[in-house]
């Protein structure tokens, strides 16, 4: 579910947020319009605006993880576990995690990748959100989510800046919801 | 000019929460794992704390930080200080127009990347990173921001260790560290 929808219809926050975000043609590949969160970054309000919109929605629901998916998913999980109180779990590629972990494989459109995370991290019962800059066909967070399921843990929702068109209808990821606070832009030509 | 402060009771609390794993990446590695810090909210607060402490107040313009566990660490620097927040990454994966450094490892290179037109001439910068060995990737870091024009003010890790020099290849900037490992 889209934030606009969801509360925040009319936020000014959520403009200046999809404004601050870039797009970059034809990258990692020819077609692909690349939503690049880099710039949102720059822009300190925007920056804290988006940080601030998960934290309000999530302090009161008793959640006691937060699991970002690497690498963008760093830049906005500790953040958040910071200001509700909540652990921070980075989701990792293969082998930069040291010592025991748990690993889920899943489809690219071209092979396959795998997503780790330590044993021990997250505890039966947990109540978890899943949080990464943007999801596209959900294949990445649905290896979240199986991770965190498979230790006993709640995921109580996913949490993105940016959602594609392919979920926009479906606000569901493996039957757990999905909150998104902006739908991608097409290019950087208009506002 | 560099401090870690052991007189802060904060530091202590900090230092027990990081996990020691032996033979990681490879046999003879004693390897700092900080994500037991970071499943500790208060010590994971205290580590941000101890940081926004110093450079709130110093006009740092700047937090640059380094894949990928300086990412964890520099954002929430830079919302309390009000500075931007800079990745720097491996190749490849900044779309758009980047710049590159290349440095030395062990067995051969590495290369870290920062987008053209995110830092200016002039911007005051930190650099932070989860952790100081040889300090080659800070160098490689510190080069990228010097050579777009900004003063980088001083490099911030949660650990350093001390044995490996890193401190010495840092061109003279400062270093800040809040713990030691030998």
């Amino acid at each position: 579910m889209f934030a606009a929808e969801n509360g925040l219809k009319g936020d000014p926050r959520l403009q200046a947020i999809s404004r601050a975000i870039r797009v970059v043609p034809d990258f990692p590949k020819p077609g692909i319009m690349f939503q690049d969160i880099t710039t949102l970054l720059l822009d300190h309000k925007a920056f804290k605006d988006t940080v601030d919109i998960f934290v309000d929605r999530y302090r009161d629901m008793d959640i006691s993880v937060v699991a970002g998916v690497e690498a963008r998913g760093f830049m906005f999980g500790p953040a958040i576990a910071l200001a509700i109180g909540a652990k921070f779990v980075p989701l990792r590629k293969p082998r930069k995690l040291p010592g025991e972990v748990i690993s889920e494989s899943y489809v690219l459109e071209y092979g396959t990748d795998c997503l780790e995370m330590h044993v021990g991290a997250v505890e039966p019962g947990e109540r978890v959100i899943v949080i990464d800059d943007l999801v596209a066909t959900g294949g990445t967070l649905s290896a979240a989510i199986k991770l965190l399921e498979r230790v006993g843990a709640e995921v109580v929702e996913c949490a993105c800046v940016i959602g594609l068109p392919e979920v926009k209808d479906c606000c569901r990821i493996k039957g757990r919801p999905l909150y998104i606070l902006v739908e991608p832009r097409l290019s950087d030509e208009c506002c | 000019m560099s401090a870690y402060k052991d007189k802060d009771p904060r530091i202590h609390g900090i230092k027990t929460k990081i996990r020691v794993v032996p033979n990681f990446p490879k046999p003879g590695i004693m390897f700092q794992d900080i994500t037991t810090l970071l499943l500790d909210p208060q010590a994971f607060r205290d580590t941000i704390d101890l940081f926004v402490e110093r450079y709130k107040g110093k006009n740092i313009s700047v937090v640059a930080g380094i894949e990928a566990r300086g990412f964890i660490f520099g954002p929430p620097i830079a919302l309390a200080i009000g500075a931007k927040f800079v990745p720097l990454r491996k190749p490849k994966k900044l779309p758009g127009e980047v710049i590159s450094e290349e440095y030395v490892l062990e067995y051969g290179r590495d290369c870290l990347q920062m987008h053209v037109g995110a830092v200016e001439p002039g911007d005051r910068a930190l650099v932070v990173d989860d952790l100081i060995a040889t300090g080659g990737t800070l160098c490689a870091a510190m080069n990228l921001l010097e050579r777009v024009g900004a003063q980088v003010v001083e490099c911030a890790c949660v650990i350093e260790l001390p044995d490996l020099k890193g401190r010495e290849r840092l061109h003279g900037k400062p270093l800040y560290v809040l713990v030691e490992s030998h």
